[in-house]
This record gives structure tokens, C-alpha cells and sequence, in this order.
């Protein structure tokens, strides 16, 4: 591990590069995000940075802290719905045999070659009033209307007058589907990675002691895999959190998320020191959910040792 | 193109580079000093040009356009705010032009070089209160905001803003456009006042009724209500009157009313904006937009009123005479322009929009 201190040459070449495009693509932009979020608007355009304080405290009104809330909540249950059914889906990779392993990963994969917002996009057309899911549902209440009539209960109306679609988009449950189905993969595979270095043998031994496949789950799987679990929910619950398009594309009138107020102070309201300060307060959250995975994670260490 | 992309704090220290920076971008062999290259940047709204206007302009002049699209003019203003990225022309509307005029984020036209402005363009186009004297841009095409609606859905003509912001007769089947200004400028108007007011209680009290009528609406529509009324999403649709006659070729059961309370005329125009590297090109495909002929293939395409009379004597009757196209005189006098009015006002509005979609 201190090779680097044998050759301190090496070491530098070779840190160059990703230090110079770490600062250039990383460092400066964000720190000029920072600086802005201590500004003032004057005018049109210019911003004078005079150290204030005004941006946080105006978005730490409820206004905002309301939207900031909501904005949690909505991620973690998506993060929670990503959870739980990321665990038989890596299960499944894990003890597919080898041979199909490749297939159903890239399976996993594929939606990935094409762009998210084209995807999203693709929802609108599966759920929307007239799309494929209500197109479906109505073919199926169809033949069932056709069955009652031919067993001749037709007039009792028992599946209604007519069929009625479902609200399936423009609603918060929308969004929150459409955060499941952008960010499902980023669960499974860090899940996968570690079912797949599992030792099956505590499996088996787990069964045999007779406890049930709840119990193997909870007592021995969970204890030995919640670290891919954890790094699966820091990946989706950080994206999840800063969401704008897809409340913008699939949301009703009451699924405004901070991504969207942050996105709408950069552009329709020019406030960019505001915007800025929100964007901020976000990335103070995220830190604050990173370190809280660091001490868990140097906590497991440190009993381990 | 990296130095530009740096974010600048004041544009002030930024204009004084503006011309280095741009005689670096155009890159490519000079033909001869002080000759441009025959290329533009062409920064547009999405279908907003004739099928063949590129085409016909590089056979003409021999100039290559290059269009890029942008959705909005929030878009547009904040992708120039830090410095002129490239373009040549860009299509801001009047609201625009006259914040892009403060910033001093346009440059001078020469109308000289643009004679077809004086000879085809409507008199009551050829000057523009956001522009006086038209120095900084020429009017492209203009139009309306209004309500599109499903005509077998809707009972009689819904004249009335009344009918998306005030009533629960078509809950669950009103999209409103979802931008600070229209929503909220157009609860103002139903309300009796100004669309471009800015005393805090006249909008807050249109903020109140946005939110009261929010049950009833199903979704606060990013400029695609057209695209909700085709798929049957929605019955009623607050949009932009050339977005609705879009669709209406598409589907006999569409229409478009401006409502009796009144609404907006809107202005796009062609403005080129601080630090083009081909100025020259930009004047010369102006002027080529503004011909007789080129203008009425462009808005023969794209359906929107064109400001360019020469251009509407050579289309037919359909869209020249065409109400929802060029509406009544009466019509208009009920409906004013959108004008900057200033960023604290903005701010107000913005938070009242925060607020409505947060309830």
C-alpha cells in the first residue's frame, strides 16, 4: 500500500490527470455555486457577492422546508420500494446459472443505452388516460362485459356501465414510479455484487438448523449483504432526492419537489444566488446522509477487527 | 469556448472581452479579411421555421445555418446570460427583447441591410413599444394566448378564463401552462386586472384562486397542453394559439378561443445577440426571412401569424382569414403584451407560483 512513497514520481504523473480534471469539472464549478449562494441580486444580471446570509434564510422559510420534506419522504419511499424489490432480483441474478448470468445482467442493463428523459417520456405513453395500460385494462373489462352478457347477467351492470381508466399519471404516485424505474438498477447491482460473494454454505446451514426462509433472510442474508443494501440506497436515494424532470413530466399540481424550485430560480425566476443557496442546503443533506454511512460503515470495521 | 463557459459574476467586466472571445470563436478558413465565413448560428424554438427555409436560404446566399432548439425563453436567456456561447440570431419574444435590451445582451441591427423590414412588414409592426424604433429586433411572428379545447367534450365555446380557473364543471380535465407569468397573469386578468400587475394583493388574490381551482386541474402543462388535448388527457387547455392550430390539423374535434376577459399578444422577433461572430450573415438571413415569398413558406408551415404583409396576400384564405390565426380587432383590444416588469415583481410571482404548486 506505500509504494507511492518508493516512487513519489509515479505517484504525482499518474495523480495529475484526475487531480486537474477533479479540480477543473468539480472543485471550481461547485465552489462557484458556493460563493454565488452568498450573493445579491443586482438587476438583470449582476450578482454582488457580499457575504449574505438572505439566500439561506429565506430558504429555510416552511415555504421551503415544507418542499424540502416532501422532497425526503418522496425518495425514501422510492428508495424503500427500490429496496425491497431489489432483493429478489439480485437474489435472482445471483443463483441464476452461469451461463444466463451475463444475459439477465444486461437485461438489467439495457434500458441504460437509452436516454432517461426519452424513457421517462416512454411512461407518459404506458399510463397516460389513453396508453397501453388502460388500453389493456379496457380489452379485459371488454371480454368480461361480453361473458355477463352471454350468461345473461349483462343488465346488472356488476363491472359498471362502462369502463372507467385509471389515473395512473399526473399524480404523486406517478413520480414516484417513475424515480423506481430511473434508479432501480444502481439497487441491484451493488445488491448483486454482494449476494453473488456470499458464502451459500451459511444458507444452507441456516435451512438445515431449521430456521425458515424469513428467518435465513433476516437473520443471516440482510447482516451479511446490508453493505451492497446501504451503498443501494445512498445511490438512489441521493439522484432521487435532486429529481426535477421526472415530477415535471409525470407530476399532478401538487408534485413540486425542491429539484423543480431549484431548477425554476435558475431559469424563469433568474435568482441564481437562491437557487444556489437551495442547491446547498440539498448538498448539506446529502453529506450529512454520506457521513452517516461512513460512521456506520467504520463502526462495522471497527467490530470486525 | 472553455474561457466562456467560466462563470462571470458581473457581465460588465465580461462585455469588454466580448469581441476577442467571439473573433476566437469562428473557427474554420477566412475567405478574406473582414468577409465572414458562410455560416450562421441559428439559436430557434422547436418547429418554428419552414420545411425548406435552411435549405432555400443556402441556395440563395450560400450561407450554412445551423439551428439550435430551445424550449423556452428562460432557456434562451440564461444560456446568453453569462456571454454569447456562439449564435448569431436568436428568436426572443417582446418580454425578452426588452430585458435583453437592458442587459444590453442584443446588438444594434442596420436597417440598411434589411429592406424588405420597410417594405413587406405591417405598419403596426414596423414600430414596437418593447423596441421603439425597432433598433434591436424585427418582429418574426405573433400571436395569442388563449384556451384550446375538445369541442365534442366542452359545452358551447369556453369564452370565459372562467371555465380553467373558476369553475369545477370540467374537473380533472383543465391543464393551465405551468411558467409564473401565465397562470397567475391570467387569474389577473379574470380577476379585472393587468396581466403584467405587480401589486402584491392583486397577486395574491389570483395566487388564491390558482390554488382554490387546483383540485379541479389535473396537471400545470410545460408548454405541451396541446400534446394533453390531442391524446384526450385533458378537455381544456390554456396554450399558445399557434401550439392548439397545430393539433387542430390533426384532429377536426380541436379549437381555440381567446377569452372575452382578454389574454396577451405576444411578439417573437429575430434579435442578434452581443458578441455574434457572423453579424453579417444574421442581417442577410433576416432580411431573407422577412421576403414575400420565404415568409409565407415559413408561416404556411408553422401556422402562426405573420407579421410580414406581403407574405399573408400570398397564402390562401384558411390561414390569412383564419380567426384563430389573426384574431378580430375587438379581440385584440382586449389583450395586452407581456411586459418586463422588473425583478422584484418577478420574484413575487415566482413565489406565488412556489407556494400555489406546494399547496
Amino acid at each position: 500500500m506505500d509504494s507511492w512513497r518508493k516512487n513519489p514520481l509515479v505517484f504525482w504523473v499518474l495523480n495529475l490527470s484526475p487531480s486537474a480534471w477533479l479540480i477543473a469539472f468539480f472543485i471550481v464549478p461547485l465552489a462557484l455555486v458556493w460563493v454565488l449562494s452568498f450573493g445579491e441580486k443586482r438587476g438583470l444580471l449582476d450578482v454582488a457577492i457580499t457575504g449574505t446570509l438572505d439566500n439561506y434564510a429565506r430558504a429555510l422559510q416552511p415555504l421551503y422546508l415544507e418542499i424540502f420534506w416532501k422532497s425526503i419522504w418522496m425518495a425514501a419511499a422510492a428508495t424503500l420500494v427500490c429496496l425491497i424489490a431489489g432483493y429478489p432480483v439480485a437474489f435472482a441474478i445471483a443463483f441464476a446459472p452461469n451461463r444466463w448470468k451475463p444475459y439477465l445482467l444486461l437485461a438489467l442493463m439495457v434500458p441504460f443505452w437509452i436516454n432517461i428523459l426519452i424513457r421517462t417520456y416512454a411512461l407518459i405513453a404506458v399510463f397516460r388516460t389513453r396508453g397501453y395500460v388502460n388500453f389493456t385494462l379496457e380489452w379485459i373489462w371488454d371480454q368480461a362485459h361480453s361473458l355477463l352478457a352471454f350468461l345473461g347477467l349483462g343488465g346488472y351492470e356488476l363491472i359498471g356501465a362502462r369502463f372507467v381508466p385509471l389515473e395512473l399519471l399526473y399524480n404523486n404516485f406517478a413520480v414516484s414510479l417513475g424515480i423506481v424505474y430511473a434508479f432501480f438498477p444502481f439497487m441491484v447491482l451493488p445488491l448483486y455484487a454482494n449476494i453473488e460473494k456470499l458464502d451459500r454454505s451459511y444458507m444452507e446451514a441456516s435451512l438445515d438448523l431449521g430456521a425458515g426462509h424469513w428467518r435465513t433472510f433476516f437473520s443471516v442474508v440482510f447482516p451479511l449483504t446490508w453493505h451492497g443494501a446501504l451503498s443501494g440506497v445512498i445511490i438512489v436515494f441521493i439522484p432521487a432526492l435532486g429529481a426535477f424532470f421526472i415530477p415535471d413530466l409525470l407530476g399532478g399540481t401538487d408534485s413540486q419537489l425542491i429539484g423543480n424550485v431549484i431548477e425554476r430560480q435558475f431559469k424563469a425566476a433568474n435568482d441564481w444566488p437562491f437557487g444556489a443557496a437551495l442547491s446547498f442546503l440539498l448538498m448539506y443533506a446529502t453529506f450529512g446522509a454520506l457521513a452517516l454511512r461512513a460512521i456506520v460503515a467504520g463502526r462495522k470495521q471497527g467490530l470486525e477487527v | 469556448m472553455k474561457n466562456r463557459r467560466v462563470a462571470r459574476f458581473s457581465r460588465r467586466s465580461f462585455l469588454a472581452g466580448t469581441g476577442a472571445v467571439a473573433a476566437g470563436l469562428s473557427v474554420g478558413p477566412r475567405f478574406a479579411w473582414g468577409a465572414e465565413e458562410p455560416k450562421l448560428n441559428f439559436y430557434n424554438w422547436d418547429t418554428y421555421i419552414g420545411e425548406n427555409t435552411l435549405g432555400d436560404f443556402k441556395d440563395a446566399a450560400g450561407i450554412e445555418v445551423t439551428m439550435d432548439l430551445f424550449a423556452d425563453n428562460d432557456e434562451l436567456f440564461a444560456k446568453l446570460k453569462e456571454g454569447n456561447p456562439g449564435y448569431d440570431l436568436i428568436v426572443p419574444t417582446n418580454d425578452y427583447v426588452e430585458r435583453m435590451i437592458k442587459a444590453k445582451m442584443l446588438s444594434p441591427l442596420d436597417h440598411s441591410k434589411i429592406p424588405n423590414f420597410r417594405k413587406n412588414i405591417s405598419k403596426a409592426f414596423q414600430d414596437a413599444a418593447f423596441d421603439p424604433g425597432r433598433k434591436f429586433s424585427m418582429p418574426y411572428m405573433w400571436g395569442t394566448q388563449g384556451i384550446g379545447y375538445r369541442k365534442s367534450k366542452v359545452d358551447g365555446v369556453p369564452d370565459s378564463w372562467k371555465w380553467v380557473l373558476d369553475s369545477d364543471k370540467y374537473s380533472g380535465r383543465i391543464a393551465l401552462l405551468s411558467g409564473s407569468n401565465a397562470s397567475i397573469g391570467m387569474a389577473l386578468k379574470y380577476l379585472g386586472y393587468s396581466y403584467n400587475s405587480t401589486d402584491p394583493k392583486e397577486i395574491k388574490a389570483a395566487e388564491e384562486l390558482v390554488i382554490k381551482q387546483k383540485p379541479h386541474i389535473k396537471v400545470f402543462a410545460d408548454d405541451n397542453g396541446q400534446d394533453l388535448l390531442l391524446s384526450g388527457e385533458v378537455d381544456l387547455t390554456m396554450e399558445w394559439n399557434g401550439d392548439i392550430l397545430q393539433v387542430m390539423e390533426e384532429d377536426d374535434d380541436l379549437a381555440y378561443v381567446v377569452p372575452k376577459e382578454g389574454s396577451i399578444v405576444w411578439q417573437d422577433t429575430l434579435a442578434i445577440p452581443t458578441g455574434a461572430p457572423h453579424p453579417e450573415n444574421a442581417h442577410k438571413f433576416i432580411n431573407f426571412i422577412l421576403d414575400a415569398k420565404a415568409g409565407a413558406a415559413i408561416a404556411d408551415f408553422i401556422q402562426y401569424a405573420t407579421p410580414n404583409e406581403a407574405a399573408r396576400k400570398l397564402l390562401p384564405d384558411d390561414y390569412s382569414k383564419n380567426p384563430a390565426i389573426f384574431p378580430t380587432e375587438e379581440t385584440l383590444a382586449r389583450c395586452e403584451p407581456e411586459v418586463y416588469k422588473g425583478e422584484a415583481a418577478q420574484r413575487l410571482r415566482d413565489e406565488a407560483l412556489t407556494r400555489i404548486l406546494a399547496a
